[in-house]
């Protein structure tokens, strides 16, 4: 008894460790382990939201991002969007509730989709400053503006103050300030590098950047036209986890479970619904909310093993091929592009797509390790990249059927960037910080078969320009040489040397023409 | 001055086809003779190695060639030059005469002399003139010693009264006149210490023989003069090596030629030449065995090629040699017959196998 009675005291006491809490004292789960990527995730969270926003009310996106140093490694970060803005009385909870968010209970290809990230940024600016943030947000009517912090036990906004002012020039989005202790770097993981890598994904999207040091980098607007909105499916039962199925026969609305079956997944009619239940042993009618621990599990069970058909594969919205090149031509300075996407895939339940794009050559001859440029769902993902299906795919495949040097069971090397987008209605990342996609093996073979068709793409370039490379060494070194060699035969033949000389040239000439009419053969 | 009258048409003549590809639009080229093992031949009836008729074509215009191409015309020119002014140049020096590096690049003409000294041989192939008439010397490494009297460029030499260094033997002896030859045979021997010892045991005047050596395997100069004292005096010719391979290697060079060379075998080679030793015969005979220094695996393999050669092949002698060699597994040195006592090899050992008869051939 006495041990039942702590056991009792000790839930009490769980149950007040709140999502807020437990990630103040977990936040490197969240990407704030340190203090350059805090940064880095901080204005990661809020541009992510703004384009999800700007997405989804068919607005072309303008994101206005800048950072200031206030004091010694405290940073004052402002992120503005010209999205559709929050209503007013939803703004605090969109910005201070921990898991609220639209995107959650949903399943649609989607940038964020805990309804974490935004609210972990407040916790961490919140948490190593003690500064409120400050948020203003139009719907295009007047501008609302309020300052609040995190309640981190109540897991709840704290408004500090609020004011409303006129909107003469209609502005609608979101613009969000707040400072954070932090560290400002340039380089391979860096806020530029981020942003860089986003305008390439989001070639449609306007990004203004300005750094501590006052300079400005505009990642210009290179397609005006946005990418077509994906659609939401309901999940498919191959791909559905035991926890997922709990929590959506609670949330239910069908009277009975047959019909929950039917209504809340896809590809479930009828006959494939009794099926599941015939195996699972359990009664059409009985009421979801009824039904125990065991039984759903003997669900769980049974719907893996009927047979079904695939999920439907149109709800992702990849960035299409054509529109990754432009945006890769537009941040890497390369000689030669390509780009493939493939059609849509299943794993475990959930369709995915992938796409790839090389660049080659340019600027890249300056840096002899290759570059690999992950992405999942537009996201740039800048750590973890061991632990990713993409660079296990990238290191698995065999770059040098394709004249890329590489050493065995590495990245390969050479002035080469490769650009990977996996799309997917949900992601499996490896972790909360969403920076490693989890190496499903039909994940890496799909990723393997679009770089292998990138990369025969590549090879026909590279052996052409190769093959003029070695031709232009060739007529190189034949000039070179035909002075001294006149010179020499001519004194052996006594004959004159500029003769000799001519003679020499015209006939490199048409071994050139010759060489050449081969090429274009 | 009919020879360089000839060799110098030789080389003009490879300069006027030159000319005539370029005239003609074609990828000019010159025709060169392999030399190789495979394009080697054995001539049976003569006994010496010739080269076969196998060439191959040196092009301008082809990236593996050009280079080779250009120096070989250099080396072309360079001699040209040599034979308008009458001088001669060493090896070394013509190498230097050629290198250099064309402007803007860095493209040298040649990168070390090996290159040139090639280009050499490749250029005797194709005008059929040697070096000596190219006007090119090699290195001075023999010494010779004995009852003779030569002239060489107005000069009148005693090879027996030069002291102890005795007479040193010029890459090009074509120009010697012999004015008094007084000796029964010639004792070639691959080492100058060798050399030195017999020299100072005045052996030469006890056997009334000449002694010549030079470092390691004969050089052209020296198998020209050897070949001259057993053409024009029938003088026979010795050989005296190290017990091992390489010393029979040196032997089998001087009796039948060069693969390198087997272009001018018929100039060099000593087609009567005789092995003196050391023979494996020797080892037992003199109790040398206990001075055998094993084998490596190179000297087995080498040994093996050896006994493959197509000369040595229906030689039941030398097969025996090489038999014996591989059971000992070792080479001794001519060094070790001193443990015998200072001057053993000219008291005692050199006169018992002159006077044995005992030569291998």
């Amino acid at each position: 008894m006495i041990k039942m009675k702590a056991a009792e005291d000790l839930s009490k006491e769980l149950k007040e460790i709140s999502v807020a809490e437990f990630f103040e004292k977990n936040r490197h789960l969240l990407g704030y382990e340190n203090s350059t990527r805090a940064l880095i995730t901080i204005v990661k969270e809020a541009v992510d939201n703004s384009l999800d926003a700007c997405e989804e009310a068919g607005i072309l996106p303008e994101i206005k991002v800048s950072l200031k140093e206030l004091e010694d490694s405290v940073f004052k970060i402002t992120v503005e969007d010209n999205g559709p803005g929050i209503i007013e009385d939803k703004v605090h909870l969109a910005f201070g509730k921990l898991l609220y968010g639209s995107k959650f209970h949903r399943l649609r290809q989607s940038r964020g989709t805990q309804g974490i990230g935004i609210s972990g940024a407040i916790l961490y600016s919140q948490l190593t400053t003690g500064k409120p943030i400050r948020i203003s947000s139009s719907t295009g009517k007047k501008i609302n503006t309020i300052e609040m912090l995190i309640d981190v036990v109540k897991n709840a906004p704290s408004i500090i103050s609020q004011q409303g002012e006129s909107n003469q020039k209609k502005w609608h989005g979101i613009k969000i300030e707040m400072q954070a202790k932090g560290r400002y770097i340039e380089g391979f993981q860096s806020i530029i590098e981020y942003l860089r890598q986003t305008a390439i994904m989001n070639p449609y999207a306007k990004i203004i950047f300005k750094t501590p040091n006052d300079h400005q980098h505009t990642f210009s607007r290179v397609i005006n036209k946005l990418p077509p909105k994906p659609k939401e499916i309901k999940p498919h039962p191959y791909g559905v986890e035991i926890g997922i199925l709990r929590r959506m026969i609670q949330t239910t609305k069908s009277k009975n479970i047959l019909s929950f079956l039917m209504r809340d997944f896809s590809r479930v009619g009828k006959r494939s619904a009794t099926q599941i239940l015939k195996l699972a042993k359990i009664d059409n009618k009985k009421k979801p909310h009824s039904l125990t621990h065991d039984e759903i599990d003997k669900i769980h069970n049974a719907m893996h093993l009927v047979k079904l058909i695939a999920p439907p594969t149109d709800c992702l919205s990849p960035v299409g091929d054509e529109e990754l090149k432009k945006g890769l031509e537009k941040e890497i300075k390369a000689e030669h592009y390509v780009s493939v996407s493939r059609p849509t895939s299943v794993y475990r339940g959930m369709p995915f797509s992938v796409e790839c794009a090389l660049a080659y050559g340019g600027d890249l001859e300056n840096t002899r390790r290759v570059n690999v440029l992950r992405f999942a769902n537009k996201v740039p993902l800048l750590y973890n990249q061991g632990d990713c299906a993409i660079t296990k795919a990238v290191v698995q495949t065999d770059w040098r059927r394709y004249g890329i040097s590489q050493s065995f069971e590495s990245l390969p090397n050479g002035p080469l960037a490769i650009l990977v987008h996996f799309v997917s209605a949900w992601v499996p990342y490896t972790s909360e910080g969403k920076q490693a996609i989890a190496s499903y093996p039909e994940i890496i073979k799909e990723i393997k078969l679009a770089l292998q068709d990138a990369g025969r793409k590549m090879k026909l370039y590279i052996s052409k320009r190769r093959r003029k490379q070695q031709m232009k060494m060739r007529q190189n070194l034949f000039e070179k040489y035909i002075p001294e060699v006149s010179e020499g035969i001519s004194k052996i033949s006594e004959t004159s040397k500029e003769k000799i000389r001519t003679g020499l040239e015209k006939i490199l000439e048409s071994g050139a023409k010759k060489y050449e009419k081969e090429d274009q053969d | 001055m009919k020879k360089k009258i000839r060799t110098k048409e030789k080389i003009k003549k490879l300069g006027r086809k030159l000319v005539s590809d370029i005239d003609n639009g074609k990828n000019p080229s010159m025709e060169i003779p392999i030399r190789s093992l495979s394009n080697t031949i054995f001539d049976k009836k003569i006994k010496i190695l010739r080269l076969g008729d196998k060439t191959s074509n040196r092009y301008f215009f082809n990236i593996s060639h050009i280079k080779k191409f250009v120096q070989t015309i250099e080396v072309a020119a360079t001699t040209k030059e040599l034979l308008n002014v009458n001088k001669h140049l060493s090896l070394r020096e013509v190498y230097y005469r050629i290198k250099r590096t064309i402007p803007d690049s860095n493209i040298n003409i040649v990168d070390d002399q090996s290159e040139s000294n090639k280009a050499i041989e490749d250029l005797e192939l194709i005008t059929d003139c040697s070096r000596e008439q190219l006007h090119i010397n090699a290195n001075k490494t023999g010494s010779v010693a004995g009852n003779v009297i030569i002239r060489d460029k107005g000069d009148t030499i005693n090879w027996a009264k030069l002291g102890s260094g005795g007479w040193s033997i010029p890459s090009n002896v074509e120009d010697i006149d012999f004015k008094k030859v007084n000796a029964k045979f010639v004792i070639y021997m691959e080492k100058a210490a060798e050399w030195e010892r017999l020299h100072e045991d005045k052996l030469w005047e006890k056997l009334n023989c000449i002694i010549m050596s030079s470092q390691g395997q004969a050089t052209r100069g020296v198998r020209r003069l050897l070949q001259r004292l057993n053409n024009e005096y029938k003088l026979p010719i010795y050989v005296l090596t190290d017990f091992d391979p390489w010393g029979f290697y040196i032997y089998s060079v001087l009796k039948f030629g060069s693969i390198s060379l087997a272009h001018i075998s018929d100039r060099l080679a000593i087609t009567d030449a005789g092995f003196l030793g050391l023979s494996g015969d020797d080892i037992i005979n003199y109790d040398l065995k206990k001075y055998l220094i094993k084998f490596k695996d190179v000297d087995l393999k080498r040994l093996k090629d050896m006994s493959n050669y197509e000369w040595f092949k229906d030689n039941n002698k030398w097969q025996k040699q090489f038999k014996m060699m591989k059971e000992l597994n070792g080479k001794v040195e001519l060094a070790a017959l001193s443990s015998k006592g200072i001057s053993f090899i000219s008291d005692v050992y050199l006169p018992e196998k002159i006077k044995k008869k005992d030569f291998i051939k």
